[in-house]
C-alpha cells in the first residue's frame, strides 16, 4: 500500500479541489482521507453517505465536585493555564482553557476533582458518490488536539485500505507545520506540494518542505495559479529543481475550479480541458511512486 | 480595543485584511500605537507585506522538565503523572519529550525527590518592528516544533507588556477551529472573520460562526474576493444575523499585488472600503480604532 498526502503550507492554494480531482481519477483504485480535520470541505464534493461513525474522545478535562471541595484554592494555585476560575466561593473549570494535565486532580486533598474524557469531533466512513471509500472527521466545535483526530482518521483509513485491497490511500492534508500537518505526513510515502506564485505561498512551500525533509519523504510539487506571476512561478520551479524534486506539472488561474466547487463537482467532471491536465499530473504521480 | 482577524478556512485573506487595516489604523492615529501581532506562528506571513527596522528579537522559550540524575530514585511517578505520554523512564535514565510537553508542571511538583526541574526549550522566535507608526510583532515557530499555543501566548504576552492598554491591537490569528485559532481570539474585544464566497468558504465560515458563539465573541464578516462563486454566503449571514462589515472585490489587480507582497490599499477602491470596515467595526463597539476616518467629524 502506497500513502500519497497532499499538502500547501498555506492555505487557499488549491490542495482540497487538486485532492477531490485525484480521487475521482483513482476512483476505486483508491482509499481517500480528509484529514484536514480544522476544515474538512472534501465531502461537499464526494458527498459521502456518513454510514459508520463515531465518537472521538481525545484528552481529559478536569469537572470539581462542589460537595467535596474545601476551597482550598491548591487545585487554583497548580493550575498553569487559569483554568480554574472562582466566583462567589465556588470553584469551577473553564473547559476551553483546561489543557487536561490532571495536576489539579493529583493535587487535591479531598478528591474533588474529577478527570474525564473530552469528546472532540467524529470520525465516518463513507461511500462516496464515486463509489469510493471516504474517511473523514469533523473535529467538535473549539476542541483541541486536531493533531490526534488526525491519527485516528489515518489508522481508519489505513485498515478500510486493507480491508478493500487497495493499493493507495490518498490523504488531503492540513496546511501549516504544527502536529496536524505532522500527523499527516507521519508515514506517507509520498507528499504532493500544492503552491501558488506568491510571496506567501512560497514562503510557507519553503518552511512545509523543509519539515518534509525531516521526514525524508519524497515530494512533487503543483504551482497553482501559475500566470498570476510568471517570475515568481519560475523560482518556484528553480527551487524544485536545486532541490532535485519532483514537478508534477502547473495550472494557470482558472475560475472553472471556484465554479465547480458551487456545482459540487469536481473539477474533473466539470472542464475536461483540466481533467486532461489532472490526468497527466495523476498518470506522472503513479509512476513515481510505484 | 483588541480585535483579532481570523477565518476558519486558510488562505481567505486574513494577512491581507489584518495588514492593510494596519497600516490605516497607524497612519491615522498618532495618539496611540496601532500593534499588529502576526499570530499565524506557523506560517507567518503579515512580515511580508511590511517592510521596517527591526527593534528586537528574542528566542522563545516554553518550560520543560530537565531531570537530576542525583536524585532520582527512579520511582516512575513522573511518568504516571503526566497524561501526555512526555516522560519516558527508562533502567538508568529518564527521557523528556519536549515537542510532546504541555509545560504544566505536574511532574515537577509530584516528584517525591525534587528530581525534575523546569529549564527552557526553544520553540520559536519573536520579532518586533517598526514600520512607519505601526508596530510589528511577530511570532515564527521553528521548524519540527509542534504546538503553535505556547509559542502565540508569549507572543500576546510581549504585545501587552509592551504597549498601553489604550492601544489599538491588531491580531492576524491562525486558520482553523481548533487551539491555534481559540488562543489567539480568547482576548480578543472584536473578531473579525474573513470567507470567501465559495461551498468551501461557507462551510468553514460556518464552523467559525459556531466557534465565536461557544468562545461568547463578538464579531462580524468580511467577504473576501466577492463577485466569485455565488451568493450562499450573504444568504447564510442574513439567516444567521451575521453582521457583514465589507466586502472585497474579487480583482486580478489585488491578486498581482498581494503575489508581490504590496499593501492593497494602495487602490483607492480598496482603501474606501477598508475604511469602511474600520467604521462598520467602530459603530459596533462603540470605540474610535482609525482616526482617518474622523479628520473631518
Amino acid at each position: 500500500m502506497k500513502e500519497i498526502v497532499v499538502i500547501s503550507g498555506k492555505g487557499g492554494t488549491g490542495k482540497t479541489s487538486i485532492t477531490a480531482a485525484f480521487a475521482q481519477l483513482a476512483g476505486k483504485e483508491s482509499v481517500i482521507a480528509d484529514c484536514d480535520v480544522d476544515a474538512a470541505d472534501m465531502h461537499l464534493l464526494l458527498k459521502p453517505d456518513f454510514a459508520e461513525e463515531e465518537a472521538f474522545y481525545s484528552g481529559q478535562i478536569a469537572h470539581i465536585d462542589q460537595d467535596k471541595c474545601t476551597r482550598c484554592y491548591k487545585c487554583k494555585k497548580v493550575c498553569r493555564f487559569d483554568a480554574i476560575h472562582v466566583t462567589d466561593g465556588t470553584f469551577t473549570v473553564d473547559e476551553i482553557d483546561c489543557e487536561g494535565c490532571g495536576y489539579c486532580e493529583k493535587i487535591c486533598p479531598t478528591q474533588a476533582i474529577t478527570m474525564y474524557d473530552a469528546l472532540s469531533g467524529k470520525t465516518c466512513i463513507s461511500a462516496t458518490r464515486l463509489n469510493n471509500t471516504l474517511v473523514h472527521a469533523e473535529l467538535a466545535i473549539a476542541a483541541e488536539h486536531s493533531g490526534k483526530l488526525v491519527t485516528r482518521v489515518k489508522t481508519l483509513a489505513r485498515q478500510k485500505t486493507r480491508e478493500e485491497k487497495k493499493n493507495l490511500l490518498l490523504i488531503d492534508g492540513t496546511p501549516g507545520i504544527g502536529c496536524p500537518v505532522t500527523a499527516s505526513l507521519t508515514g506517507a510515502d509520498y507528499a504532493v506540494i500544492v503552491t501558488e506564485p506568491t510571496i506567501s505561498g512560497i514562503n510557507d512551500m519553503k518552511r512545509v518542505f523543509d519539515l518534509i525533509k525531516t521526514f525524508k519523504i519524497r515530494a512533487g510539487f503543483i504551482i497553482n495559479k501559475y500566470d498570476l506571476n510568471p517570475e515568481k512561478s519560475r523560482d518556484i520551479e528553480l527551487f524544485i529543481k536545486e532541490n532535485k524534486m519532483d514537478y508534477l506539472g502547473q495550472f494557470n488561474y482558472n475560475e472553472n475550479f471556484t465554479k465547480s466547487m458551487t456545482q459540487g463537482e469536481t473539477v474533473v467532471e466539470y472542464d475536461a480541458a483540466l481533467k486532461t491536465e489532472l490526468a497527466k499530473m495523476w498518470n506522472k504521480l503513479k509512476s513515481l511512486i510505484n | 480595543m483588541k480585535i483579532a482577524i481570523a477565518s476558519g478556512k486558510g488562505g481567505t485573506g486574513k494577512t491581507t485584511l489584518a495588514t492593510n487595516l494596519a497600516v490605516l489604523c497607524s497612519s491615522g492615529s498618532r495618539d496611540k500605537p496601532t500593534v499588529l501581532s502576526d499570530l499565524d506562528v506557523e506560517e507567518p506571513n503579515s512580515g511580508l507585506f511590511l517592510k521596517g527596522e527591526t527593534l528586537h528579537q528574542q528566542k522563545i522559550m516554553k518550560e520543560i522538565p530537565g531531570w537530576i540524575r542525583d536524585k532520582c530514585t527512579f520511582c516512575n511517578r513522573c511518568k504516571e503523572v503526566c497524561n501526555f505520554n512526555a516522560i519516558a523512564v527508562l533502567p538508568d535514565s529518564v527521557l523528556v519529550f519536549p515537542e510532546l510537553c504541555h509545560s504544566c508542571y505536574a511532574c515537577v511538583g509530584l516528584c517525591p525527590e525534587d528530581a525534575l526541574v523546569m529549564k527552557d526549550h526553544p520553540i520559536g522566535e519573536l520579532s518586533h518592528y517598526k514600520v512607519n507608526q505601526l508596530d510589528f510583532i511577530e511570532g515564527k515557530l521553528n521548524i519540527g516544533e509542534q504546538q503553535a499555543v505556547p509559542l502565540i501566548s508569549k507572543t500576546i504576552d510581549y504585545t501587552k507588556e509592551n504597549f498601553p492598554d489604550n492601544s489599538i491591537f491588531l491580531y492576524d490569528s491562525p486558520p482553523g477551529t481548533s487551539c491555534p485559532m481559540i488562543e489567539s481570539v480568547k482576548e480578543a474585544d472584536y473578531v473579525i472573520l474573513v470567507a470567501e464566497p465559495t461551498p468551501f468558504g461557507l462551510h468553514d465560515l460556518n464552523l467559525s460562526v459556531k466557534t465565536m458563539h461557544k468562545v461568547g465573541k463578538a464579531f462580524g464578516v468580511v467577504i473576501n474576493r466577492h463577485g466569485l462563486g455565488n451568493d450562499d454566503i450573504e444568504q447564510f449571514c442574513r439567516k444567521e444575523r451575521v453582521r457583514i462589515l465589507g466586502r472585497i472585490p474579487n480583482m486580478p489587480e489585488i491578486a498581482e499585488k498581494y503575489s508581490r507582497g504590496e499593501l492593497i490599499i494602495e487602490i483607492p477602491e480598496i482603501r474606501r472600503e477598508m475604511l469602511n470596515i474600520l467604521t462598520k467595526t467602530e459603530e459596533i463597539t462603540g470605540r474610535w480604532i482609525c482616526r482617518e476616518n474622523h479628520k473631518t467629524s
